[in-house]
């Protein structure tokens, strides 16, 4: 396991054990993660959902939103469209449950090759593309928060 | 939309409707055929009774980039219960994108008794209609394999670079940015990319999922389809076309819609498509 993932235990721990398995047993954790998808709460966004915060590339039509701990840290929600996004689904449920809360910086230096480490190598190009988004985006809401924590005044 | 047969169709008896499918769950002289791009989608539920063709690790050969065999498709076949008489329905995610490109294949070996379910997996699940986790178990079949055709409607890279110099039609079904040559592929995934982008020359973009309904996921009717390629898009209705896109998926799905739903005599889908041509040395490329 790289080191980029070592700062991210809960993550770490659900890849070792997601490549651990065969393809169908892989296939049935992720079908059950998918079933723990929540969709971002109303408080947050409502429909239409803001352009501004669409996965580009994701066919599912998946949106990622950031909410600010008080303690700068960041909770991540999603919403996925489509309803037949099941990968979309089971890595929205992933990335929320691992990566909310979690040091910005670990975030931000998440290879993307996470998205094979989870789902294996079968996915189309079209598939990989969409999830990899996923994650850019999470990791461009990490980045920005990043910014926003180091400029503001002591 | 109106029934299938009711479009204008060239050849509409290769499209069921949900009814006619629901109607033939329980047929042993029908097999239901699931095939998607995400490999979640099947196992979190499907078609009672339907069997799932997966299209990489069930259609591709696992060493050289081809597709399986006589051998394996037999076998392929004797695994899912599917006899020489077995009429095969497919359907699948991504408005039967997967589905177009298993029924390809299916014709290179031949197999005719095979019809697209209109709509897919988005219709079966509008019209609030049952799927359910059991795999089912069909006896297995003595099914009888020939050699797989490839000179009828799939085209290799020498017939393609041939047709180019001639100056005859392509379809790049590919989205807009793939055919300006804006995207190529995913850093993390650069063998399924290619070094070059753009298009081949003189190919008309047409993205594929223009064929198709969104809200429903039905195929279009063929006044509408008519109208895209053959007056939009001027491609002509008897000469030989060409279709590609990044690996001959989504151009299956085109093929299909220009072959059956138009009756277009003479399409043949290049499935070397962009991740071979935007890796060929001296290929001719247009931006």
């Amino acid at each position: 396991m790289p080191p980029e993932i070592a700062a991210l235990p809960e993550l770490g721990d659900l890849v070792s054990t997601l490549s651990g398995m065969d393809r169908a047993a892989r296939i049935e954790s992720l079908i059950a993660l998918a079933e723990g998808y929540r969709e971002v709460p109303g408080r947050l966004a409502r429909r239409p959902f803001p352009e501004a915060n669409r996965v580009p590339a994701c066919e599912s039509q998946a949106y990622v939103f950031a909410e600010a701990r008080p303690d700068g840290r960041l909770d991540f929600y999603f919403a996925v469209e489509n309803p037949q996004g099941i990968s979309a689904k089971a890595l929205a449920a992933i990335l929320g449950r691992t990566l909310s809360g979690a040091p910005l910086e670990a975030i931000t230096r998440l290879p993307l090759e996470v998205v094979e480490w989870l789902f294996g190598r079968e996915l189309s190009l079209g598939k990989s593309m969409g999830l990899t988004g996923m994650l850019l985006a999470v990791q461009r809401e990490a980045r920005t928060q990043q910014t926003r924590t180091e400029t503001v005044p002591a | 939309m109106s029934d299938p047969a009711a479009r204008g169709y060239a050849h509409p008896e290769v499209l069921v409707s949900t009814d006619w499918v629901a109607e033939h769950q329980d047929d042993p002289s029908v097999r239901i055929v699931e095939s998607n791009e995400d490999p979640l989608v099947y196992p979190s539920g499907h078609l009672a009774g339907a069997v799932e063709i997966d299209w990489a690790l069930d259609l591709n050969d696992s060493l050289r980039r081809d597709y399986l065999d006589r051998a394996g498709f037999a076998k392929l076949m004797r695994r899912h219960g599917i006899g020489n008489d077995t009429t095969v329905v497919f359907y699948g995610d991504k408005n039967n994108w997967w589905a177009c490109y298993a029924f390809w294949i299916f014709q290179l070996f031949g197999h005719t008794r095979a019809k697209v379910m209109d709509g897919g997996s988005v219709k079966w699940g509008q019209e609030g209609r049952a799927l359910v986790r059991e795999v089912p178990s069909w006896p297995p079949s003595a099914y009888v394999a020939p050699e797989r055709d490839d000179s009828r409607i799939r085209a290799f890279r020498d017939a393609v670079l041939a047709h180019v110099a001639a100056g005859r039609p392509l379809v790049d079904v590919r989205s807009a940015e793939e055919f300006s040559g804006e995207r190529l592929h995913m850093p993390a995934y650069p063998n399924e990319g290619a070094l070059r982008g753009g298009h081949i020359p003189g190919a008309r973009s047409v993205p594929w999922a223009r064929a198709i309904v969104p809200e429903t996921g039905e195929f279009r009717s063929a006044g509408e389809l008519a109208q895209i390629y053959f007056e939009e898009q001027r491609l002509p209705r008897q000469e030989e076309i060409v279709a590609y896109c990044r690996i001959g998926e989504r151009s299956s799905h085109t093929w299909f819609v220009l072959t059956y739903l138009l009756g277009h005599p003479r399409v043949r889908n290049y499935d070397g498509s962009w991740t071979e041509w935007g890796n060929l040395v001296g290929a001719p490329i247009e931006r």
